[in-house]
């Protein structure tokens, strides 16, 4: 029996998985970008204005952007391995619980990805930021902070493998 | 939302946080205040300046120096980094930096106006005036007679015009009354400029209001222990006390009823922030009370520098070159009057 609360349900279900496996593609790229591009202007603009009194600084703390363009990079190597994992399926088969599993996998692999690079760009951008503004008052600090860094910049690479694992799933129904 | 301004505040103002981070590391150190401690001469002081970062601005003047040129040029050296990051600062950091020099637009306002009270001329009052607090008409205040005359002719076109409204009155201008108006404006001053903070909220809100509130029970002790003995009454002393700080509104209860520096001394040590400051005094001394103040505030200043994205550093920086240039007036002072036992008396180290 059909209540008007399972209305919803309906309607999500009837959702074409391709809409669901193109915005998880989507949301992988364009969110590590926001990640990366987040971080890099929090890192770079302490960078810039620390290395006019303190110019030594400059070409070590270009880790720090580095380490925040690894996270795009991430989200690049992902959308690109999700986008091999859409194949067609016939139309008859287009809602059967199978396509709807490989569509949803490769939604959640999107969005893993995505926002686990959002945030590790943040982060490594704002101790980039604190880390070159130590560096110019005190150069042995710089060591230091870097390891802070990398540990940071492993939570994009959580996000990556996760995100690989689940869209090892999206496998489609072939032809019956 | 306090606690995530990392996430936006290095849009605007990360640059000129990097920068003031920069100019912070250029003050002197301990090390430095010891070598100009041991110097005979002036000029000695100024071969050890020029070592430092004041080297550009002291080596083009002629020996013999004054002790006033050695704080000028120093000035020139705070004028200049000031300058430097308020053009290139967006609202509201613009407005920020802009409040923190009308505390020297008020003490020039009243120190030509004191000036023409005592008949000096106007082109000798405008040179003493401190260079952060100039303003386009400063000169024509030497013509007002009145406070409405100076508030009408040139003090309405500047920011200071909403701290007028508590002291107009149309009495004329004596010294006691000058002195009474410049407290007041500072207080209407203080109080402005710590809305305008707690409007900025997050780390700045909290910073500043710590500094701002150490200012404001500062001046009402200061207040207090010089007003004792003339002929101010209760009701006007408790009028120029701010409305915020540590000490509002008990403490202020209790100064403005002290006749004398013990009183004040029972009076403060109710609150343990300046319980340590007054013990370091012993019963009766007031002289080492302007230096224990001083350390107090720098130790203050020197903390705000242990966080970043807030606007607190470029305020801490300012005081702290300030302090610094104090330093060097004293230092200079000392070694011109060849007094060099007292050189310890007042000089504050910042690190």
């Amino acid at each position: 029996m059909v209540t008007s609360s399972s209305s919803w349900s309906q309607a999500l279900v009837q959702i074409s998985p391709y809409t669901f496996s193109a915005v998880g593609i989507a949301i992988s790229i364009g969110v590590s970008v926001l990640g990366t591009a987040w971080g890099i202007y929090i890192t770079g603009s302490s960078l810039i204005g620390a290395a006019i009194k303190a110019p030594r600084i400059t070409s070590k703390n270009l880790i720090s952007v580095i380490f925040c363009e690894a996270v795009a990079i991430y989200g690049v190597i992902v959308a690109i391995i999700l986008q091999t994992k859409l194949e067609s399926v016939p139309s008859s088969r287009m809602h059967d619980p199978e396509s709807m599993r490989a569509g949803y996998a490769i939604f959640a692999s999107g969005i893993i990805v995505g926002f686990a690079n959002l945030v590790c760009g943040l982060c490594v951008g704002i101790i980039g930021s604190s880390c070159a503004l130590s560096d110019a008052q005190n150069s042995s600090l710089f060591v230091k902070i870097l390891v802070i860094e990398i540990f940071g910049s492993a939570l994009g690479l959580f996000g990556v493998i996760v995100g690989i694992i689940m869209s090892a799933q999206a496998t489609w129904p072939t032809k019956a | 939302m306090y606690g995530f301004e990392a996430m936006t505040f290095n849009i605007h103002g990360g640059y000129l946080e990097a920068i003031v981070r920069g100019y912070r590391s250029g003050l002197l150190t301990a090390a430095d205040y010891n070598n100009l401690c041991q110097c005979e001469t002036l000029d000695d002081i100024k071969m050890h300046l020029s070592a430092t970062e004041y080297g550009p601005y002291l080596q083009n003047e002629p020996s013999p120096l004054h002790t006033t040129t050695i704080v000028e040029k120093c000035t020139l050296k705070l004028v200049d980094e000031y300058k430097h990051m308020l053009t290139q600062a967006t609202e509201p950091l613009s407005t920020f930096l802009e409040y923190i020099t009308y505390g020297h637009m008020i003490d020039n306002v009243v120190l030509i106006v004191t000036g023409t009270l005592h008949e000096r001329d106007v082109q000798e009052l405008l040179e003493k005036c401190h260079p952060l607090g100039m303003f386009d008409s400063i000169a024509t205040l030497a013509v007002a007679q009145n406070m409405r005359e100076l508030y009408r002719l040139v003090l309405v076109d500047t920011p200071l015009a909403p701290y007028f409204s508590e002291c107009i009155t149309s009495e004329d201008l004596d010294d006691m009354n000058i002195e009474i108006m410049r407290n007041t404006l500072y207080k209407a001053y203080l109080e402005d400029f710590y809305r305008f903070c707690q409007k900025l909220g997050g780390a700045t809100a909290e910073i500043m209001s710590d500094l701002l509130a150490f200012e404001a029970d500062r001046r009402a002790v200061n207040i207090t222990i010089n007003s004792i003995g003339t002929e101010l009454t209760r009701d006007d002393r408790r009028k120029l006390y701010s409305n915020f700080g540590l000490l509002y509104p008990y403490g202020h209860e209790e100064l403005a009823v002290c006749e004398d520096i013990d009183q004040v001394r029972a009076a403060m040590e109710k609150y343990p922030p300046y319980q340590t400051i007054f013990s370091k005094l012993s019963y009766g001394e007031s002289q080492i009370l302007d230096k224990a103040f001083y350390e107090e505030e720098v130790k203050r200043l020197c903390l705000a520098f242990e966080q970043q994205f807030h606007y607190g550093v470029f305020f801490a920086y300012m005081r702290l070159r300030e302090q610094e240039i104090r330093n060097l007036m004293w230092i200079s002072e000392c070694v011109a009057q060849n007094q060099k036992s007292r050189v310890h008396d007042s000089v504050v180290f910042i690190f």
